[in-house]
């Protein structure tokens, strides 16, 4: 019984970490551009293709397939930036939105015309690394998508904190107008977090593509994010990974206990969806966000 | 607004008429003799679509009124249109109800699920309200899938033709008279809503919900006010769909329609009822013709080219509309009536 919820736990923290790495590219473009990007999830989903191309149809190693993919998405996220975006700067929220939302549908449709919205497995190419702790068995793609999160977000907390670009993107996230006197250009940062997004949704893909296989239901791991970015704050990226991996265990959890009670099955499924609400409810602004203040 | 001289206005309530000048009249009896006339020269298919647009109109007009008007983005409306749907299947196919009864309390059901799920508008809005409202999307889906005794969950429910009185609208021809009578009874009320205190109140609320609140407006009761009306007015839409098909099923109420009726909005522009029904109307139409270019892409290409080419097209006409026509084709067509109405003496700007 013991062994059962721990390793619910387990496998729970690791998919955790590969949410909470994925509602950081969003976190980052919420914090940069103030924009909500909902095609998260399909960046996700042509992640998860972009490494059955790779690893299966150009039969090409580990590391060169995360290089190429990584390559792809940081064209794809310039590319969406530079000709979808860009036009809409101070545009009503709305707008913004649904511009992603509309984005969302477009990778989706690709995805559905490049590889036929088919079902693709390529698990047992990744490396297998075996690991027990007691009873516990960590299954490899966990173990794997745990280690790969973590060094991409420890990757990227360096870049925020050392380099000149990563300093000027969270200035930007402090005041942007201080930030364009000072001889920034906030177009380059927009790009960049838009990179950032679309890179770390591509990785979050393949990690995922790697346990389940590639298919379309890849991209409502982005709602899942969505889920963890609420509750772990819009604009915190610390809170991002709390969120993440207390979601991933929860989901885990309750479907691992309540699935077999109940008829239809699937509570992973609608569990974020619950969360959400009950976080919008009772604490709008998420564990760890900024409480704004409005005023007229 | 129209300031020809011949349209002299004596009184306010002419003033404030929808339908000013006999022309307008002629416009309003041209239009409803060519919705009376319609089955007499169109084919059974032709009849099909329209019946379809009369259906996404109702349930934009509500959109329009929660969105538009009042501001507040609601991207679950195909949730609230399955509750309406299923409440008033349930009532007629396991309770025996008559089709007319059904289909207000389905309306009322709807509207009662808009008040549960825009409670959390009270305190969010913005992005916040938009995942509130993709919450309620899935969760109610996934409750219909759940309550597998009632709603015969994932298989679907089979519902009686429709009946009203001794008239069974199980025809083509007289459910498009049901559904355009709907629809236009539907246009008529969502104008006059937006006419009213509570109309105006949406709009400041949509404005500045602050100052809103500052000028007295309580925005606990009228953003619910919206939720319910918006609600209702899906609750008919989704019940019309479910009735003309006779078969509830969750796969009449997919989240990308969600998206869609938003898109239509945009498409026709937020906030302008005549805008609600032309983007309605856009948008069908666009639909429709990928139905039929779709196979032979399919046939050319590759077999899931038709799917990809809903999908993509759809995303690109959203885009293409907020990038370069943001208020829609609703102002679009303001500007070429005003253009004509001052030609050939007019003057750019």
């Amino acid at each position: 019984m013991m062994t059962f919820f721990l390793q619910l736990v387990v496998t729970g923290f690791a998919l955790g970490m590969i949410y909470a790495l994925i509602a950081i590219g969003f976190v980052i473009i919420l914090k940069c551009s103030e924009a909500f990007n909902i095609a998260q999830g399909h960046f996700v989903l042509i992640g998860g293709y972009l490494g059955y191309t790779f690893l299966v149809t150009f039969g090409l190693p580990v590391w060169a397939t995360l290089l190429m993919a990584i390559l792809t998405a940081i064209i794809m996220g310039l590319l969406i930036e530079r000709l979808i975006l860009r036009p809409l700067v101070g545009q009503p929220v709305l707008a913004v939105i649904m511009v992603t939302i509309a984005l969302a549908t477009i990778l989706g449709g690709l995805a559905t015309l490049i590889w036929g919205a088919e079902y693709k497995a390529y698990h047992g190419l990744l490396p297998t690394i075996t690991l027990k702790i007691g009873e516990i068995s960590v299954p490899s793609e966990s173990l794997i998508g745990l280690i790969v999160s973590i060094v991409t977000v420890t990757i990227l907390m360096l870049f925020l904190r050392y380099t000149k670009i990563g300093l000027a993107m969270r200035a930007t996230a402090e005041d942007l107008q201080v930030v364009q006197s000072v001889g920034i250009k906030a177009t380059t940062v927009y790009a960049v977090s838009w990179v950032i997004a679309s890179v770390v949704g591509v990785i979050g893909g393949i990690l995922l593509g790697g346990v389940s296989g590639a298919n379309m239901e890849l991209a409502e791991i982005g709602l899942k994010a969505f889920a963890v970015v609420l509750l772990g704050g819009v604009n915190s990226i610390g809170g991002a990974i709390v969120a993440g991996i207390i979601l991933g265990m929860l989901e885990n959890v309750a479907a691992g206990y309540l699935d077999p009670l109940l008829p239809g099955g699937g509570l992973a499924k609608v569990f974020p969806f619950f969360v959400m609400i009950i976080v919008l409810i009772f604490r709008p602004y998420g564990l760890f966000g900024l409480v704004r203040i409005e005023r007229i | 607004m129209s300031s020809r001289v011949i349209t002299v206005q004596e009184s306010y309530a002419q003033d404030l008429a929808i339908f000013r000048t006999k022309f307008h009249w002629g416009v309003l009896f041209a239009f409803l003799l060519f919705l009376l006339t319609c089955p007499l020269f169109f084919s059974d298919r032709m009849l099909t679509i329209m019946t379809m647009i009369g259906i996404a109109v109702i349930s934009v007009h509500g959109l329009n009124i929660l969105t538009g008007y009042c501001g507040q983005i609601s991207i679950g409306h195909a949730g609230f249109m399955a509750v309406g749907g299923y409440a008033s299947a349930i009532l007629c196919a396991k309770l025996g109800f008559p089709f007319w009864v059904a289909l207000p309390c389905g309306a009322l059901t709807a509207g009662i699920a808009g008040l549960i799920f825009g409670l959390p508008s009270l305190k969010i809005k913005g992005f916040y309200l938009i995942m509130a409202t993709i919450a309620a999307q899935f969760i109610i889906i996934w409750t219909i899938i759940q309550l597998r005794s009632i709603t015969g969950g994932a298989d679907g429910l089979s519902v009686p033709k429709p009946t009203i009185g001794s008239i069974a609208l199980s025809s083509k021809i007289n459910y498009f008279y049901l559904v355009m009578a709907f629809a236009c009874l539907a246009t008529i009320l969502a104008k006059n809503i937006m006419r009213t205190r509570a109309g105006r109140a949406f709009i400041a609320i949509r404005d500045n919900d602050l100052a809103a609140e500052v000028m007295g407006i309580s925005l606990w009761s009228y953003k619910l006010q919206a939720f319910f009306i918006g609600c209702v007015y899906a609750g008919v839409a989704g019940s019309l769909l479910i009735h003309y098909y006779s078969f509830a099923s969750i796969d009449q109420f997919p989240f990308m329609d969600s998206v869609w009726y938003l898109g239509m909005l945009i498409v026709g522009g937020m906030g302008s009822t005549t805008g609600a029904v032309m983007g309605a109307v856009a948008l069908r139409l666009l639909d429709e013709l990928i139905t039929m270019v779709g196979p032979i892409l399919s046939a050319a290409v590759a077999p899931q080219a038709a799917a990809s080419l809903a999908l993509i097209s759809h995303g690109l006409i959203i885009i293409i509309f907020l990038i370069f026509e943001p208020r829609g084709l609703h102002h679009r067509w303001e500007m070429v009536k005003a253009y004509f109405r001052l030609w050939p003496f007019s003057h750019e700007e």
